[in-house]
Parts: structure tokens; sequence; C-alpha cells
């Protein structure tokens, strides 16, 4: 069955670079330096990166990103609590533009 | 849960697992160290004589590659143990290192720890730490290894029992904090005791394990902090896709993915470093392998000498070791033995 995505193109992520090389080689770089031990630790930014992955809703970083914080040690109620992070900032950032809509609604109605 | 055995699984025969292994069209895990220079693979000497005192065993593990349970009656006699320490009393061979099944429920189990002690070896156990509290003849385990300083190693594969759970058993997680505890208060794993006790982490499921090094600051902190226990190192070791593994990544189909895992992350570092290179692994039987994982895929050392009825010392530490694809499983990433990672 055809489907928009295939489970086995995240292997094939490298290879975007057979059409422009410079700037693959660049992002690649500069991914693998992010993702680097830094003043967060490796584990803190896997998690991070899991809950965007929820809030781009990309299912091959979910995959990714669910077996990399699995690895480094993470519990399966770490890696839930981050997708709540990514549902209340996603829940919040709705809901906070109420206010506008309450500012609009106060200057249109009497 | 029973073994494979019991359950007339096809993977309880070696060659059905072998063929599985090979039926994938995977690179050949000997081209990888034919393109390092590693092939044929050498023993750098024999230092380490791991003994595995039969199948038996108190637990019935999902990941388990000896396919070890309650059901297994295989087990080491006196008669070959004898063998086995008569040629540690004519070698250097300095580390005698215990494995299982549970190895304690083995009748001469202490008989054969007084005497490789007498020999001034020294013992490493691969103590399940259930048996502990198994039964009441088992209750005075951490008193007999502290009389012979036995260095322990247990399986505790997550400070969860949610985790440990799922992969050894309903109620093994507690059971082993209570073993921990028992063990701790005779000193095992307390700070200048000289009695060691590490523990073993492996993933439970389809995934490879992280750094050690941080793993075990985990281990620490929580199992200090939720149970008040104490350990000296943890060994992070890689799931090798055999046995009962295997059988587990063909049925929650993740069999090609997780051997494309170990294959991408074939490190040479660890390749360099096996722990088939120094240690010779003894069968319940008598008979020698490179490890205990060639062991349970009945892939006996290459050469004359192949049991410890004919051991000769010489033609096995200039053997060619016996590689398969489930090699992989110690060379990815940072490397797995039975002492840890490698790199």
């Amino acid at each position: 069955m055809e489907t928009y995505y295939n489970p086995e193109d995240l292997k094939k992520f490298g290879k975007i670079g057979d059409f422009q090389k410079d700037l693959a080689d660049k992002f690649f770089d500069y991914y693998g330096e992010v993702f680097k031990e830094g003043a967060l630790t490796a584990r803190e930014k896997s998690l991070i990166a899991l809950a965007v992955a929820h809030t781009v809703q990309c299912p091959y970083c979910i995959d990714a990103y669910t077996s990399d914080t699995l690895e480094k040690g993470c519990t399966e109620e770490q890696l839930m609590e981050a997708v709540h992070v990514a549902g209340a900032i996603r829940g919040g950032a709705s809901l906070v533009h109420g206010v506008q809509m309450m500012n609009q609604a106060k200057k249109k109605m009497m | 849960m029973k073994s494979l055995k019991a359950q007339g699984h096809a993977f309880s025969e070696s060659t059905q697992q072998l063929e599985q292994l090979n039926k994938n069209g995977f690179e050949p895990f000997k081209e990888k160290l034919q393109n390092i220079g590693l092939f044929p693979l050498k023993p750098t000497g024999i230092d380490i004589f791991q003994m595995n005192l039969g199948k038996m065993c108190n637990q019935t593990c999902q990941h388990c590659h000896v396919d070890a349970g309650p059901d297994r009656k295989e087990i080491m006699t006196r008669e070959t143990m004898q063998y086995c320490l008569d040629i540690l009393a004519k070698s250097n061979i300095q580390t005698v290192d215990l494995t299982g099944g549970a190895p304690e429920m083995n009748p001469d189990f202490r008989w054969l720890v007084e005497e490789a002690s007498a020999l001034g070896k020294h013992i490493i156990n691969r103590c399940n730490l259930t048996i502990i509290n198994a039964n009441k003849k088992y209750h005075d385990l951490p008193e007999f290894f502290a009389k012979h300083k036995v260095e322990v190693v247990s399986s505790l594969p997550h400070y969860t029992a949610f985790r440990t759970d799922r992969q050894r058993g309903d109620g093994v997680f507690d059971r082993s904090i209570d073993a921990m505890k028992r063990l701790n208060d005779v000193g095992y794993g307390i700070e200048g005791s000289g009695l060691e006790f590490n523990l073993v982490y492996n993933p439970t499921g389809a995934i490879l394990p992280g750094p050690q090094a941080s793993l075990e600051a985990d281990y620490k902190r929580e199992l200090k902090r939720k149970f008040g226990v104490e350990f000296n190192n943890l060994f992070v070791i890689t799931n090798m896709p055999i046995s009962r593994f295997l059988e587990y990544l063909l049925r929650s189909g993740n069999y090609e993915e997780y051997m494309q895992t170990l294959i991408e992350a074939f490190n040479p570092i660890a390749a360099s470093g096996v722990m088939c290179r120094n240690t010779l692994s003894i069968g319940w039987d008598g008979y020698l392998y490179d490890c205990d994982f060639n062991q349970m895929l009945d892939l006996k050392v290459k050469g004359n000498s192949q049991h410890v009825s004919e051991f000769d010392f010489e033609a096995l530490e200039n053997r060619e070791i016996v590689l398969d694809q489930h090699c992989y499983g110690c060379t990815a990433g940072l490397g797995s033995s039975c002492g840890g990672q490698t790199s």
C-alpha cells in the first residue's frame, strides 16, 4: 500500500545530499554538534527532540527519538511526560490566543 | 513461561537459529573483520575460564540466551568440574567465571567454589539474585560468597519494577531488591569491604544500550534513594540475537531492524576488544567454546582440543575463533561483553 510516510525512508535521510551536497553536509554537521553533550546532557536533548517531534508531528522523528531516549536510559514515564510537555505547549498556544479573541469580542460588543 | 525446548520451538535447535541469522542477506560478520584486518580472529590469551554449570534456573527470563528455566535439567557433573579444576591448577588462568542457569542450583556448586578458592583463583559468580531468597538452603549464600571473596555479578535490567519484571517475571524486582539487601548486609557493594558486587543492565527490548557511565549513575542514585541498596559497578550488555531474544525479535517484528542497527553500529575498537579473545567458555557437558553465546549455538572451538578431557592450552591459545552473524551483538556501539562495554 502506498502512503506518504514510509518507515524505510528514514534510513535514506542522508541521501538528501545527493541533490545538494554542501547544504546537506552543513546540516548534518550542525545536527551532530547540536546533539553532543553540552550545557544540556545528551539525554536532555533527546527528550526535547522527542517533545518537538510530537509538536511538528514527524513520524520519522518520533520513531527515532523514542528509540534514542530509551537507549539513553529514559523510562516510559519520562517519555510520556515529554509528550505532555509538547501537548501542554500546543494546547496553551491555542488557549492563550483566547485573550486576543476576548479583546476583539469586547471591542466589538457593547 | 516454558523454555523454548519444553515448548518444542524450532529455535531450541541451534541449527535453526543459525539458519535464521544467515538467511537475510546481511553482510557476513567475517567480512567486517576482514575489512579491518582482524580476520581470522585470534585470542590474546586465556585469562578467564567461564564455566556454565547448567541450564537449570529458578527463573525463565524473556531474553535468556541459554533458554534456561526450571524445566531444564542439564547440569555439570563433579567429574567435569574436576577436569576443570585440574586444568586451572596447572595453568596461570586467574579468573574463574561461574554462570548458568542459576549456578548455585548445581549440587556441587559450593564444592567447586571451595576447590577453586583453594587454588587461589578469583571467582566470579553470575547470580540471578532471586536464588538467594528462593529457598532456605540458599539463604546463607551471601555469607558463603563473602567467605571465598567471590565477586557477585547480577542481572537487574532496570531500577524500576515495571521494566525488570517484564523481562524477568512478576515479582522478580522486589525479590531482587531483598537479595541485594542481604548481600549489602554482609558487605557486598559497600565501599572498603573488598567484596565486589556488580549489576548488569541489558535493554528491555529491541534497542541498543546507552553509555555505561550515565546508566550507572542513574542506577546508583535511584537504588540508593528508593531502596537503600548499593553496588559497585554497572556492566552494560547488548542483547544477543539468539535463542529467546531471537524468538522475541521475530515475534515482535523487530528482527530486521535490530540486526541492521547492530550492523550499522559496528565499531572496530569494540571488535578488537571482544571477550572471546581472552575467555574460554566451558559447557555443562565439558565441551569448549569461544564464548557463552557460541556455546548456546553449539559452535565448538576449532581444533582437536574440544573437551576438558583433551585440554591443550597451547593449541587453544592459538585457535581461530568461530564467528557468525550473532557476533555483531558484541561489536555494536560501545561494545558488549560479560564485563560490560568494551570501548
